[in-house]
């Protein structure tokens, strides 16, 4: 109450304004989420039929890929965080961060060296503010990304995988890694969005999401140039496409949580008006009743001492 | 799907982020890493690499759809031709100053598959 009702004025203002810009981001928020879902049913063809094509080759022709081949002594874990460009979206990239800590610790105790490859500028920051080293970052697409971008990420993390036998790039050999981990968040709905991590490398082949009806078996295909090439240009088209989905799917949850943020921070600033405004209400009161007191002592006081004369 | 009994193709020409083209055609052509194809109904199954290059199709409304690829493959299968390539776009889509412009600076820069990518786009505008 010791405020005044000036000053209280002043913080409903401020708090007016603030509502207003998160009550903006939660609506754009909103719409891109619509977007994002759209980015991510266009991109599913594609990852079908190449899934399709990849489990094709890999059933019909034993071939043995480098990309495939689980390494009996694994030493060096890559480990990809994909997480947001930017905050204001609650937990989101924190539980991330959080859940590539664990595997960190995991991926440790199993004897194994992990080398971080950061995906947004929050697993970034994090990572530079603790002064932990990483190998590499990428960053200005978190919430809109193009394949492009999954392509660069995908190219550099299968050739330092692949590195032990590409000899014409080869990249420094103590980047070599034996597995690959991407950290990433899951969208389930709107409402909830979970940090998942899955291993990329070595490949497991698995047949997309539905699974394929009987009668659409896979036909006896003839591969040309050979079953070892097609597969060969095949699997680090999937492996881009896989990351592609990762940085879908992490767009979507990062704008659906930035969403949810965004809400309750505009329910929380219009509580805060209300709450305000009846303090100032209150203030005002008091103001009025303490002045028409002073009034009616000061009229009083006047009608004694003119009565006393 | 299997049964139908027109004598057509079910074709679909994905890139990564979007189906560029769809539906039914009589023929396709395609580059692949072992020469010009071209693909008739009852075609065996088939899956090849593709290089940079124009792909055709003569759909069954009349019109025939020219697309450039990037590398990419070819799955035939009962009928069904798809064509994936991370990046495709359909001659109306390609910008020929952006791809004279990108022919230059693969050159430039001894970028073979570059100068490829550049050519097929080029090259798929000539043949509409």
């Amino acid at each position: 109450m010791a405020a005044s009702v000036r000053e209280l004025r002043a913080k409903i203002r401020s708090t007016q304004a603030t509502k207003k810009i998160t009550r903006a981001m939660e609506l754009i928020a909103a719409s891109r989420i619509i977007k994002a879902q759209q980015h991510a049913a266009a991109a599913a063809p594609y990852a079908r039929e190449l899934t399709r094509a990849v489990s094709a080759v890999a059933t019909f022709s034993n071939v043995e890929h480098p990309l495939t081949t689980e390494k009996e002594n694994p030493k060096k874990a890559a480990v990809l965080v994909i997480t947001g460009d930017r905050g204001l979206a609650g937990a989101y990239s924190s539980s991330v961060l959080k859940e590539a800590e664990r595997l960190g610790e995991k991926l440790r105790a199993e004897g194994k060296e992990v080398d971080y490859y950061l995906a947004g500028r929050k697993a970034e920051g994090y990572f530079n503010f603790r002064g932990r080293e990483f190998i590499t970052s990428w960053t200005g697409f978190s919430d809109k990304p193009q394949y492009s971008d999954a392509r660069t990420i995908g190219e550099t993390l299968t050739k330092t995988f692949a590195s032990q036998e590409s000899d014409e790039d080869a990249i420094d050999p103590a980047l070599a890694a034996d597995e690959l981990h991407v950290v990433f968040t899951q969208f389930r709905s709107m409402l909830t969005q979970e940090p998942d991590v899955i291993r990329l490398l070595p490949l497991e082949v698995v047949e997309g999401t539905e699974a394929p009806s009987s009668d659409d078996l896979l036909p006896l295909y003839e591969f040309e140039p050979s079953a070892h090439e097609v597969l060969d240009a095949l699997l680090p088209k999937y492996v881009n496409s896989r990351i592609y989905f990762c940085l879908l799917q992490a767009a979507a949850s990062e704008l659906a949580a930035r969403q949810k943020a965004m809400k309750s921070a505009t329910d929380n600033a219009q509580d805060l008006i209300e709450k305000y405004t009846r303090i100032a209400n209150q203030a005002r009161q008091a103001g009025i009743t303490q002045e028409i007191s002073e009034i009616v002592g000061g009229a009083n006081a006047l009608a004694d001492s003119s009565a006393k004369d | 799907m299997a049964s139908d009994s027109t004598a057509t193709l079910r074709v679909e020409l994905v890139a990564a982020d979007r189906v560029v083209w769809s539906g039914e055609a009589t023929e396709v052509s395609a580059r692949t890493a072992e020469g010009d194809i071209g693909v008739l109904r009852d075609h065996a199954p088939l899956l090849s690499l593709l290089v940079p290059g124009i792909v055709r199709i003569e759909s069954t409304d009349g019109g025939r759809v020219i697309a450039a690829v990037e590398e990419g493959f070819i799955s035939v299968a009962d009928n069904r031709v798809s064509i994936l390539s991370e990046d495709a776009s359909l001659v109306n889509e390609i910008d020929v100053a952006q791809a004279q412009s990108a022919l230059e600076q693969a050159q430039a820069d001894g970028d073979e598959l570059g100068v490829l990518r550049a050519e097929a786009r080029l090259a798929a505008q000539k043949a509409s």
